[in-house]
């Protein structure tokens, strides 16, 4: 058994630019599953000295500490314009944005329609939990209806706090997208899948495409105040049906 | 005929104890430990034979702590 653990046999482990400073990120929170896959496909492309990545504010506005990779910290919601500005100026490199709902769809929603209708060779990876998991678990404007969050105790009402906003659904509609795509995290089939939307995007920021937008349906258990197990129970059963899985738009 | 082998070895000082690999283990050998780690968090740990390297809790870690070995071996009919 003991030869069995050699770098002969290894067949999975922490992608190499994945750093060992340790996440910061809660017991079992979706955000390392994405960062993990995203060190693994600019591995994968062999990119890693040309590509840029923009940091949101949130949860993520760490990530620059755990991928070995060239970052940008952006002011909250304008990663998109900042990527957008690094694209233009380095047209060769790879530039992606990393958000959450708070960063793209609340704050930033101006700069992230604008963005993608524009059509910049960009990829944005939009993280929804539905919830501010940073500030402490409070209505995101994709909490779901009924949700209860730190500011809707009751749960989110239509007509006090509004519909969720289906912001993936509208970026399929703009013409400067070429995919949009929606998946998730919490199965292993999930997980390869969204390897392969976020490898899709990625191609075609590099190829220079137009703007590629992958939604991943996320959990957030401190915010939800679950076990992460039960929050990926909880987000099959209630995120999914208002969120479904699959590529929104795909132009080849 | 042949037989995969697998194991697994967990950065336990990296674990956060999220119990997501136990619950992605298709042989349901992944347990948790009874000690903690420095962070006070208990860790994952490979808890029974049959292991076939499916890496399947390697691809589900949030952070990235199981690292898995697997082998053919062949095995006498």
């Amino acid at each position: 058994m003991n030869n069995l653990v050699s770098p002969t046999y290894q067949v999975a482990g922490k992608p190499r630019l994945l750093n060992d400073n340790t996440m910061h990120y809660c017991p079992g929170c979706s955000h390392g599953v994405v960062h993990k896959l995203i060190a693994e496909i600019i591995e994968e492309m062999g990119v890693e000295d040309r590509t840029i990545g923009v940091n949101p504010v949130g949860c993520a506005v760490f990530a620059c500490n755990y991928i070995d990779i060239d970052w940008v910290e952006a002011a909250h919601g304008r990663a998109p314009a900042c990527a957008s500005a690094l694209n233009r100026m380095w047209p060769d490199h790879l530039v992606f944005t990393y958000q959450g709902d708070g960063d793209l769809a609340c704050i930033g929603t101006g700069e992230t329609i604008q963005a993608l209708n524009r059509g910049e060779n960009i990829a944005m990876i939009f993280i929804n939990n539905a919830i501010y998991g940073m500030t402490g678990g409070q209505m995101a404007p994709t909490t779901l209806l009924g949700m209860k969050t730190a500011t809707c105790p009751y749960g989110r009402q239509a007509d006090l706090h509004g519909f969720p906003l289906h912001i993936t659904d509208i970026a399929a509609t703009l013409e400067g997208t070429c995919y949009v795509s929606r998946q998730a995290v919490d199965t292993v089939a999930h997980i390869r899948s969204a390897k392969r939307a976020l490898r899709t995007a990625f191609e075609n920021a590099l190829n220079r495409r137009g703007a590629s937008f992958v939604e991943i349906v996320s959990t957030c258990p401190s915010g939800w105040k679950m076990s992460p197990v039960k929050a990926n129970q909880w987000m099959q059963e209630n995120m999914f049906p208002y969120y479904p899985l699959g590529d929104l738009k795909n132009d080849k | 005929m042949a037989k995969m082998k697998g194991t697994i070895v967990v950065d336990t000082e990296r674990c956060k104890g999220c119990e997501l690999c136990t619950v992605a283990c298709p042989l349901d050998i992944i347990t948790m430990s009874a000690a903690v780690n420095h962070r006070g968090y208990p860790f994952a740990q490979q808890s029974g034979e049959g292991c076939t390297g499916c890496t399947s809790c390697a691809i589900v870690c949030p952070d990235g702590c199981i690292t898995v070995y697997r082998r053919k071996e062949e095995t006498q009919p």
